[in-house]
């Protein structure tokens, strides 16, 4: 690659420049500031701030970056990307607005400069992730998460439970980042590329071996699903979740799992479907994907869900619910059309601001009382009835009901499904949402049913969190009643560079 | 009066009164009662207006043209991709003969169930501020047309029910309360596809002439108005309008609630608050029904024809079975349970008919049942707050020591049982004349009159066990009914005394929607067998 390639590609990469920025910034004040760690947080928050500008320009880009060979880059920047792009910044700007007052984070503040700086590696990552059609890009980005996020796992190291989430996600992550570059090399193998774009072209050609693309396929789709917790692959979600901190649980469903999903779609649409018919995508008849989508997407729902039901700690109850909320989106995906894609992407906001908020009121309370056990939980709706209603919102929005923001995500869901008339799937979904609402409503009948035993506990929301809260709260509930805007903008969002 | 959204404010005035509840201090529980009386006070008072201004001659049903207070304008409106069409959903409210004795029921049966909620001790600010948002569901379910809006309410009801059950009941409340809200639940999801498969198999013409999709009750209606390729089109010849009418039926049947899925209710009417179970029986049971009579019913009508003689069946199933659950029971609350099912029986026999006796029977046992069941509930409240029991056979001889508590229930009782005089008659024989006249149910027709006698059977027995006899020792210091306690049990007895002597006063109201049903019903079998698969 030429070198004039390379500056001629530096502005499509502007967000991440100013993340890798941030980073070193982050770095270096850690080293000069000794008294008021504080002051990281504002660093970080303008770091992503700053990324944010520049990555709303990308929503009218459409071109390729890093050319490596003809004209298809490593790096391709679209509106879907910069769709995901905002959302993994959006999720990053909450976290560390949690972080401000995340008991777990203060009580190591030493640890703030990595913290951050191995956030902002974490999200650098994600947006390498997000824009790569290149495997190699794809592999090299996902081990940039992959090595954070082992790291922020254990970072406080102040109980055992910690550092066994850090070593298991290692491990799992370890093992199937193996397999998936397996895949990729199987993949070149075939086709002698690992440029997504010529790997679709060169699929097109009738004589491909199937059974080796078909392996390659599952054993790539094995890293992926890591990532976004599908099942089979997601048993180290509930004890990763568990032990990390809780900001980084909530970062990890959030963020990690849309970069995710971005690469599946991604690797999906651009290597293997011929071409678009009303919306719907055709499949190459190289690998079919949609019935492998159809049986992870019901197994990882309903897996998801009937685990969840047995979950007496919080935290591992909402990461099993992730886990169903990954199988629902892989339904959508699973649609193969654009009117999938656009509910991954409604469903994906909404997610944000319900599974946000249903962490931090859980971050809250723990703070205070020192536990996720869902029996400690008793009675203390009534302590602090602002956050109580909060998180019976965020509960009743992740189940599914309206009036609130996750009906409307389920219902584009149902709508892609019931136009590509899916009816055993959407039949599957909606039962699993019954299921799912017994174990929400647990955490209610908790909260708001049962009696405190001892002492009342005080719960007081101090004001800057009250408008964290709100600032969740608000979507949740205003999105669930009017939702034209936010399905305007997915809408507009959808376009994916290729064919 | 022309252009006030009256129907608007009726609906969403409860939010209003919720949100100011939200602001008064906990303490202040004096104020809070009397701002949610208020609140339903004034939803009465319009419900009157509602009645005084409404034209009897308009029929509604399938012709929006015929409905009344009609609001509309668009909610949401996002412009159309060519493969996604532009979804677009109306804020369409409008009542006719079916939904205004609805209306009227609400608001009466709120209104009385707030008076009946004045004993609640515990945690009054949520109470009421929940029972609001109740309100508004309840509301709403009857008066909007557009199946989202509908579903939206019908969804909204849930949560608050879930609280109000589960917070506020007896014992057992945190079982009565996941069961209720899993089961209606597990029956509004399959509402919600079938919603999303008429959705995508209906289209509106546009002013512009454009054809959209649309979630409009009153287009799905219209043959002419469907694809010739949705899934629930009856122009595609694999269509799947049966399996979506069951699974709609099923829906709205856990609500009602029909045999085999009505296990819900005695749990949820045991445990929940005596306001609550006024609600419960008065109000939210009539959803179910009126949901078939609203959509599945004008909808599928084809579908409605074919399936007719089993809903009568299943009707028959209800009034027997309901009948001798009650018979078996200890729990005075439990026996009005059952009764309940049973009594909705009646209404699935009537709607069966598919003719205007059978139609009006059904709406006006509707709106009977309401103000029976309500009256009996809280017969069993003043009674458990004196005695904090429910066992029927704890009592005995209460007539001596409380004569004119006694009088008001008698009353009840035997416009349960069905005494010529009071309501309850008036719409059991409408329902029996209905579908007594139709040969093909006219056998279970015949053998669902055993219930009447069934009924008069449990409902005579458990009088005589809790009324009747010698006054036992300990309930001699028993007060009789209060003021407030006659502020609900008075009109209750005016209305279904009134109705029972007057009946044409609610009859003339649904007449002519009854009349447009069942022309729409009878015609539909024309209609649809022009357009193929029948």
């Amino acid at each position: 690659m030429e070198l004039k390639y390379l500056f001629n590609s530096l502005p499509y990469i502007k967000p991440e420049l100013i993340l890798a920025a941030s980073l070193v910034i982050i770095v270096v004040a850690d080293l000069i500031i000794t008294k008021k760690k504080e002051l990281l947080h504002y660093i970080a928050l303008a770091g992503i701030i700053a990324a944010g500008y520049f990555v709303l320009e990308q929503f009218s880009m459409n071109a390729f970056a890093f050319s490596s060979s003809g004209n298809k880059g490593m790096l391709t920047v679209d509106s879907m990307g910069a769709f995901f792009k905002g959302l993994v910044l959006t999720a990053s700007f909450f976290v560390f607005l949690f972080s401000f007052s995340s008991n777990e984070i203060n009580e190591s503040r030493s640890k703030l400069g990595e913290y951050y700086a191995l956030l902002f590696g974490m999200i650098l990552g994600m947006f390498f992730m997000i824009s790569a059609s290149d495997l190699i890009l794809v592999y090299v980005s996902m081990e940039l998460v992959s090595l954070s996020s082992y790291v922020l796992a254990g970072i406080t190291k102040q109980s055992l439970r910690n550092s066994e989430a850090s070593l298991k996600y290692l491990i799992y992550g370890a093992v199937s980042s193996g397999i998936m570059l397996f895949g990729i090399s199987l993949i070149f193998g075939i086709t002698g590329s690992t440029n997504l774009y010529e790997i679709n072209y060169i699929l097109r050609s009738p004589e491909t071996n199937r059974v080796i693309l078909l392996l390659a396929g599952l054993l790539v789709f094995t890293g992926i699903g890591y990532k976004i917790s599908a099942a089979p692959f997601h048993f180290w979600t509930p004890d990763v979740y568990e032990g990390a901190p809780i900001t980084i649980t909530a970062f990890l469903s959030v963020a990690s799992k849309s970069a995710g999903f971005v690469l599946l779609i991604r690797f999906i649409k651009v290597a293997f479907i011929q071409n678009s018919l009303n919306g719907y995508w055709q499949l190459l008849p190289a690998v079919d994907w949609k019935t492998i989508l159809l049986v992870l997407s019901i197994l990882t729902m309903t897996l998801g869900n009937f685990a969840a039901l047995w979950q007496d700690n919080l935290k591992r109850m909402l990461a099993y619910s992730s886990i169903a909320h990954a199988g629902y989106m892989l339904a959508a995906m699973a649609v193969l059309s654009n009117q999938g894609l656009i509910a991954i992407l409604i469903y994906f906001a909404i997610y944000l601001f319900m599974n946000l908020g249903a962490f931090f009121v859980v971050m809250l309370i723990s703070n205070k009382i020192g536990s996720e056990e869902i029996d400690n939980f008793d009675g203390l709706g009534y302590a602090s009835p602002f956050l109580g209603v909060s998180f019976a919102i965020f509960l009743v929005s992740l189940t599914g009901l309206p009036p609130t923001a996750g009906f409307i995500g389920k219902l584009y869901i149902f709508i892609a499904l019931v136009d590509a008339k899916m009816f055993l799937l959407s039949v599957i979904m909606v039962l699993n949402s019954v299921v799912s609402l017994y174990y929400y409503m647990r955490v209610l009948k908790h909260l708001f049913l049962r009696k405190a035993e001892g002492a009342p506990i005080e719960l007081k929301v101090s004001f800057p969190n009250a408008v964290v809260l709100l600032m969740l709260v608000i979507p949740v509930l205003v999105l669930g009643l009017y939702f034209t805007p936010l399905v305007e903008f997915a809408k507009n969002s959808i376009s994916v560079l290729g064919f | 009066m022309e252009n006030f959204p009256i129907l608007s404010f009726i609906t969403f005035l409860p939010i209003l009164g919720m949100i100011l509840i939200l602001f008064v201090p906990k303490k202040q529980e004096i104020l809070i009662k009397w701002l949610t009386l208020l609140v339903t006070g004034v939803q009465l008072v319009t419900a009157g207006f509602i009645w005084r201004y409404y034209n009897y001659a308009l029929g509604g049903i399938n012709n929006l043209n015929t409905f009344q207070f009609i609001e509309r304008f668009r909610w949401i409106d996002i412009s159309g991709l060519t493969w996604l069409g532009n979804v677009k959903v109306d804020y369409l409210l409008g009542i006719d003969g079916l939904s205004a004795p609805m209306v009227f029921l609400t608001a009466l049966i709120t209104f009385i169930a707030t008076l009946s909620s004045w004993n609640i001790s515990k945690s009054i600010k949520g109470y009421f501020a929940l029972f609001l948002l109740l309100d508004t569901g309840m509301f709403g379910v009857f008066v909007s047309l557009d199946f989202f809006l509908f579903y939206i309410f019908w969804e909204l009801m849930l949560l608050p029910m879930y609280f109000l059950i589960g917070i506020w009941g007896g014992v057992r409340r945190e079982y009565a309360a996941i069961k209720f809200f899993i089961y209606t639940l597990f029956g509004s999801v399959f509402m919600l596809l079938v919603m999303i498969g008429l959705y995508f198999s209906t289209t509106e013409t546009l002013a512009n002439g454009s054809k959209i999709f649309t979630f409009n009750i009153i287009a799905m209606m219209d043959p002419k108005n469907f694809t010739a390729t949705g899934i629930l089109s009856p122009f595609n010849p694999n269509n799947l309008r049966l399996v979506a009418f069951i699974a709609l039926f099923v829906g709205f049947a856990i609500k009602i609630p029909m045999f085999p899925f009505h296990t819900w209710l005695p749990d949820a009417h045991v445990e929940a608050p005596t306001a609550i179970s006024v609600i419960l029986a008065g109000v939210l049971l009539k959803m179910g029904t009126y949901g078939i009579l609203r959509i599945s019913y004008p909808v599928f009508p084809e579908i409605t024809h074919q399936l007719a003689w089993y809903i009568a069946l299943f009707g028959m199933i209800n009034i027997i079975y309901g009948a001798l659950c009650a018979m078996a029971q200890k729990d005075y609350k439990k026996i009005i349970a059952y009764s309940s099912v049973s009594h909705m029986g009646y209404v699935l026999l009537g709607m069966s008919a598919l003719n205007s006796a059978g139609f009006s029977g059904a709406i006006l046992q509707m709106f009977n049942h309401g103000t029976i069941t309500a009256m009996l509930f809280l017969g069993v409240g003043v009674i458990y707050d004196r005695a904090h029991t429910r066992g029927v056979d704890d009592f005995g001889g209460i007539a001596n020591q409380m004569p004119i508590y006694t009088g008001f229930t008698t009353l009840a009782f035997f416009a349960a049982i069905g005494l010529p005089g009071l309501s309850g008659f008036v719409s059991e024989s409408f329902v029996f004349l209905g579908s007594f006249s139709v040969p093909s149910i006219r056998v279970i027709s015949i053998v669902s009159t055993l219930g009447i006698l069934l009924g008069a059977g449990y409902m005579l027995w458990t009088f005589q066990r809790i009324y009747l006899g010698e006054l036992k020792e300990k309930w001699n210091k028993l007060p009789d009914l209060s003021f407030r306690e006659y502020a609900m049990l008075v009109p209750l007895a005016l209305v279904i005394v009134a109705l029972g002597i007057y009946p044409s006063a609610m009859l003339n109201l649904m007449n002519s929607s009854v009349n447009a049903l069942t022309d729409f019903m009878n015609n539909a079998q024309k209609l649809y067998s022009l357009v193929g698969k029948y």
